[in-house]
């Protein structure tokens, strides 16, 4: 239970951080909060060359709005965003998700971009960049890109980000008027792994649901405006289309029921409060 | 360029611990929990699961309660760092989170409290009026396999009542 040997840089600008990457991609790791890859390298299910410790580097400790979204930069904790005053009426999905993300004492280290790039197939702060129809800006010494939250992540643990690049950024669309959101989530103890989450977002004319903990990724449906027996239907071959499998902690009947049920409530509750 | 620790090599840590300058040496694969007990012999800190479950390890860095566990040594360089040592005054005179675990038998083999107790002194200075529930809450992130929660949230809830009441007659609270 203690790391394997590896080198430590802590870079002073994003740019020296990511040439030290693009020189040793195929076994550098950039660790940022720390708090999924410490526990994966003192259980040595990583074992890196080098750790770029990204976390203290100031250009990327900024929550912000730009474009009409909120912009998380990298090195920004969970507790930053989670206590941002205003994040209720900016972003009131992130506000519901974050106190079921880990602990307290996690979220004061773990960073936003750091859970987006560990692409925990339970994790809520993926879920909620797919429900929100958010993004990732990432960068490499070559170059910049934006790639869309559904586009990012591929399975469990892993993304489209390349072994240079670095996660600058994630955006979270800002909630506009109109809109109602809402999450749910069921897990064994408050803070553990999600046995199934889900993330609903209602407007004047259409409805979406994310589901975490199922899949082995979060993955979100839209629909018109439904109601009644139909959207029961509708949630139901949902459940179904997410291929749930038994594990330890559920089986695939029980996530198939939670999709229905936690579905249901959180897409109510996002249709009631629209107008809020 | 920022200089590259090696992996094989000890690199000298500097910290402010308890309010003090301290200093050691560690490779950079050593965590802080490790640093703190057997570089800086401050062994209150307490080390339980080593991947950020059970709280046991949970000490203050720059104010914040964190893992030390998750937290590498060389990360540590430069901060401030405050554990359980850090709680009494200079005379071994008990703070009033220490009290109120006394007082309300919060505690039976004592391995949990340590980083409970560094939890609640940077919880309770963010959250002076704590509701039950919200207390339960960050309470979820140690465990206490003696299942004494209920004489732990008794006496937090003690605790930040004598401090906020504290706080309004004296202004400086030291938790």
């Amino acid at each position: 239970m203690k790391p394997p040997p590896f080198a430590y840089l802590r870079p002073e600008t994003p740019e020296e951080a990511l040439a030290a990457l693009a020189s040793e991609a195929d076994s550098a790791l950039l660790l940022a909060g720390g708090q999924s890859l410490m526990a994966m390298l003192n259980m040595r299910l990583a074992q890196p060359s080098l750790l770029i410790d990204i976390g203290s580097l100031g250009a990327l400790s900024y929550v912000r709005i730009s474009g009409g979204a909120l912009a998380v930069g990298a090195a920004s904790t969970q507790s930053a965003l989670e206590h941002r005053s205003g994040l209720v009426g900016e972003a009131p999905l992130l506000a519901q998700a974050l106190p079921h993300l880990g602990h307290y004492q996690t979220r004061n280290r773990g960073t936003v971009c750091g859970s987006i790039a560990h692409a925990d197939p339970s994790g809520e702060l993926p879920l909620c960049l797919v429900a929100l129809k958010g993004e990732v800006a990432l960068r490499s010494v070559r170059e910049r890109r934006i790639v869309q939250a559904e586009q990012f992540f591929l399975g469990a643990l892993s993304t489209t980000r390349r072994p240079d690049e670095m996660i600058e950024e994630a955006r979270f669309p800002l909630r506009r008027k109109g809109e109602g959101h809402a999450f749910r989530e069921l897990s064994m103890r408050q803070g553990d792994f999600a046995i199934c989450a889900v993330a609903a977002s209602a407007t004047a004319d259409g409805l979406r649901l994310a589901v975490g903990g199922v899949a082995d990724r979060p993955v979100a449906r839209d629909w018109p405006l439904l109601e009644g027996g139909t959207l029961d239907d509708a949630l139901s071959d949902f459940a179904w289309d997410l291929e749930a499998r038994d594990d330890m902690h559920a089986s695939a009947r029980y996530r198939r029921m939670l999709v229905r049920k936690l579905g249901r409530a959180a897409l109510e509750e996002a249709m009631s409060c629209r107008n809020g | 360029m920022s200089k590259r620790l090696s992996p094989d090599a000890q690199h000298r840590i500097s910290l402010v611990l308890n309010g003090r300058a301290a200093h050691g040496r560690a490779e950079p694969r050593m965590l802080l929990s490790d640093f703190l007990r057997h570089v800086l012999g401050a062994t209150g800190t307490h080390v339980g699961c080593e991947h950020g479950v059970c709280g046991a390890c949970t000490v203050r860095v720059d104010g914040l309660a964190v893992r030390s566990c998750l937290m590498l040594a060389v990360q540590a360089e430069g901060r401030c760092v405050d554990t359980v040592e850090g709680l009494a005054g200079e005379d071994g005179t008990l703070g009033a989170l220490q009290l109120a675990f006394r007082h309300h038998h919060a505690l039976q083999c004592g391995f949990c409290t340590a980083g409970i107790l560094m939890s609640l002194a940077d919880w309770l200075t963010r959250t002076p009026k704590p509701d039950e529930r919200a207390l339960r809450e960050m309470l979820s992130g140690h465990l206490c396999r003696c299942t004494g929660y209920t004489g732990i949230v008794r006496a937090a809830l003690a605790a930040a009542a004598e401090i906020s009441g504290r706080k309004t007659a004296e202004e400086a609270p030291h938790v």
